[in-house]
This record gives C-alpha cells, sequence and structure tokens, in this order.
C-alpha cells in the first residue's frame, strides 16, 4: 500500500471516531457509564480518558494476536483480554488518581461489560494489522470522551451553572484554569443532574448531531440502538 | 422480616437497576421494541443475576478474600457471569426452545450487560450477608424486569405516533425513558438507600 492511501485510510479512522461514527452519538454503544458518569464535564471527562486507554490497548493486543485467536472462542478472550487492560488502568487509576477514582467508582470495573470496546475488537481489530486498530481504539475512545464531556458540560452548566467543577481536584493542580462558573449558584435546575436529566439531554444531543450532519449534507443514521 | 422487605423495595424501586443506577441501558434499549421479548429479557436476566451474584459472593468470600487476591475481582467475575450465561442458555434450550429462538443474539450478550456485573461488585462492596445479598440481586433483576416490561409497553405505544423525523428512534426512546425516570424519582421517599 502507498503511503498516500495509508494516510487516507488513517484520516478516515480518526475522522469516523471523533464524529462520523461516534461511539455515542451514532452507534449508541456504551450508554451506561455515558448517562451515570455525566453529572459534570470533568467527571464525563475522566472516564471518557480511561475507557479510550483500555480501548486502545486491547484493539492493539486483539490485533497483533489475530491469527492465534480462533474464531470460536475469540469473544472469551476478548471479554479477558479487556479485563486485563481494564485491571490495569483500576490500580494506575487508585494509585496516581485516587480522588477520580473514588467519584468514578464501580464504572471503572464496568468498562469490561461496556460494548463500546467490545464491539471495535469485533467490527475492527480482530481483521487490521496492529497500527490502524490501536489508532482505532484510541480515536473511537476520544470520540467516547468528547460524548461524554459534552453531555456533562452541557448537564452542569443547566443543572449546577458551573463547568469543569473539581477539576484541579480531580485531575491535577494543572487543571485550575479550567473550573469556571457561568450562572449563579441558585440558578440550577436540579432535574439535570438527577438520572432523568441523563436521558433528555443524550436524547436532545443525538438530535443535535442529526441536526448538524443534516446541515453539512450527510446522510443522517436513523439506525442505532440495536446493540445489547 | 422488615430489614429484608426494606432490602427488596430498595433495590427493586428506590435504587432501580436501570432507571436510579443506570446499568444495563444496552439491553434497555435494544430489545424493548415489544413487550413479550422484553419479559422474556428480563426473564432470562433475572435468572443469571440470581445465580451469577450468588457465585460471585462465593467467589469473593472463599477465594478472593480468603487468599488475598481482590485485584482479580474483575477478571474472576466476568468468567463466573459467562459461565452463568452459557448454563443459562442451555437451560432455557432444553426448557423452553420458543423463547430461545426469541432471545437469539440477545441471549449471549447478557455477558456483557453491565447489570449483571454491577448488581455483583454493588454486593460485595457492600460487605452483605449471603441472605441479603441473594435477596438483593434477585430484587434488583426484578426491579430490571419491571422497567423493561414498562418501557416496552411505552415504546409500543410510540411506534404508532408521529415523531418528528429527527427525533425519531433513538432521540425520542431517551426522552420517554427521562420521563419513565421521574416517575421512578417519586418511590425515593419510601426507603432510605
Amino acid at each position: 500500500m502507498s503511503n498516500a492511501e495509508n494516510s487516507n485510510q488513517y484520516s478516515t479512522i480518526v475522522k469516523d471516531g471523533l464524529w462520523d461514527n461516534n461511539g455515542v452519538f451514532s452507534m449508541l454503544l456504551g450508554m451506561c457509564p455515558t448517562m451515570a458518569m455525566t453529572t459534570s464535564a470533568t467527571n464525563g471527562f475522566g472516564m471518557g480518558l480511561a475507557t479510550a486507554v483500555v480501548m486502545a490497548a486491547s484493539s492493539y493486543l486483539v490485533a497483533v494476536f489475530r491469527n492465534q485467536i480462533t474464531t470460536e472462542v475469540r469473544i472469551p478472550v476478548y471479554i479477558l483480554i479487556v479485563a486485563a487492560m481494564v485491571t490495569l488502568v483500576d490500580l494506575a487509576m487508585n494509585a496516581w488518581m485516587h480522588e477520580l477514582y473514588k467519584v468514578l467508582g464501580l464504572f471503572i470495573p464496568l468498562i469490561v461489560s461496556n460494548c463500546l470496546p467490545l464491539a471495535r475488537l469485533e467490527a475492527f481489530a480482530a481483521k487490521q494489522p496492529a497500527f490502524p486498530a490501536l489508532l482505532d481504539g484510541l480515536f473511537m475512545g476520544l470520540g467516547f470522551t468528547i460524548a461524554l464531556t459534552v453531555i456533562g458540560a452541557v448537564r452542569e452548566i443547566i443543572g449546577s451553572g458551573t463547568l469543569f467543577a473539581d477539576a484541579s481536584l480531580l485531575l491535577g493542580n494543572s487543571f485550575k484554569v479550567i473550573e469556571m462558573r457561568l450562572l449563579p449558584a441558585d440558578m440550577g435546575v436540579l432535574m439535570m443532574i438527577l438520572p432523568p436529566g441523563g436521558f433528555i439531554v443524550t436524547g436532545l444531543l443525538v438530535v443535535v448531531k442529526r441536526v448538524l450532519d443534516l446541515r453539512a449534507g450527510k446522510e443522517i443514521q436513523m439506525a442505532g440502538a440495536h446493540a445489547v | 422480616m422488615k430489614e429484608f422487605a426494606m432490602i427488596m423495595i430498595s433495590a427493586a424501586l428506590v435504587n432501580n437497576v436501570i432507571l436510579a443506577r443506570f446499568l444495563g441501558l444496552c439491553s434497555f434499549m435494544g430489545v424493548t421494541t415489544r413487550i413479550d421479548t422484553a419479559a422474556g429479557m428480563g426473564f432470562a436476566t433475572t435468572f443469571v443475576i440470581t445465580v451469577s451474584s450468588m457465585a460471585d459472593w462465593a467467589v469473593q468470600t472463599y477465594l478472593l478474600d480468603a487468599y488475598g487476591l481482590g485485584f482479580l475481582r474483575t477478571v474472576t467475575f466476568i468468567l463466573v457471569i459467562a459461565s452463568a450465561v452459557q448454563f443459562t442458555e442451555m437451560t432455557i434450550k432444553k426448557v423452553s426452545p420458543e423463547l430461545f429462538q426469541m432471545l437469539g443474539i440477545y441471549l449471549p450478550l447478557i455477558t456483557t450487560n453491565c447489570a449483571v456485573l454491577g448488581v455483583a461488585l454493588l454486593l460485595v462492596e457492600g460487605h452483605m450477608s449471603f441472605i441479603n445479598a441473594t435477596l438483593f440481586a434477585f430484587a434488583s433483576s426484578l426491579g430490571y424486569s419491571l422497567v423493561m416490561v414498562i418501557f416496552a409497553g411505552l415504546r409500543e405505544r410510540l411506534a404508532l405516533v408521529q415523531v418528528p423525523r429527527l427525533f425519531a428512534g433513538p432521540p425520542i426512546a431517551f426522552i420517554v425513558a427521562g420521563m419513565l425516570a421521574m416517575a421512578f424519582m417519586g418511590f425515593s421517599g419510601i426507603a432510605a438507600s
């Protein structure tokens, strides 16, 4: 394959992951952390990054071993690889990002049963060489991070009037600058932070993506919600 | 007795697996287009959650805690769950071939239903006794089935309604689910979590 074709393929992978085939807004996969961990933009960002690391690492490993894994046992093998990566991320976050680890809690081990990593392993990494697979895992993960941060930001701004509150506490002191208060404290609509807000904001943001895609003259995807 | 009733109500209604804890959302969106499939899925998942939670409790207490292997929890639990799903699949195939046909691909995918792993992790982290843990798992999965069936009923109606084109499909389903979650918040006065 020539260099031009290569870089063309890579830019498709990047665009697919970040926008065109976004894990949350287009494929509607990985909804559980998407709803549960987006009460603030900071939480969404942290959750997304943890997932992105797991996705990149497991996509790479599956692609490397794709000729050794027999088709009959591939799903258990994928799950075990993802589970091993999740355990590493879990231990690392517990050691070095303890505050964030406490906030995300249950949803770090639950990355194992997030459909998004498994879907990408099955659809992409199982058939591709190691480098494109790594890229796909990474950018699908980053697309997931962006989606979670956006949902978190909308819910946080409407719900409590702040943006990236506690970022310095959760992510480290250098993130102090992005903490913002946009609305006075008593203007918040509590409903947005509570569970119903998660469903409603996600639903509306899927519509926003459809509107933007229509403006750009693309086909809008009416599919979705086909996964378990 | 009162303690048991509190555990059941709190797990099934107040802290509902789907609407309050956000677990198992993929199946909540994926298999709720018809009431009978949703009920079948609820039934199968109830069985898997109860069986695998009991097994996970035993594994945690007698294996992981006893030998200081806590860091292997995620890996072992997912293996226990995968075996429980396989077992359920074989049982359903034997007992009710019709249900087996109906659930199809969704049956093996219960393994990646986060409600199963989530409930197991919750009861282990709550340091519950065996009886409390079993009740908690059973009640949680009943709450899961209940919401699946209610939402499937709503979506059967929704399919007949003219929805703005941009909202068709998942977006309107999300918004309806949000309203259902609001209704379930009404239970929060009943029992302390």
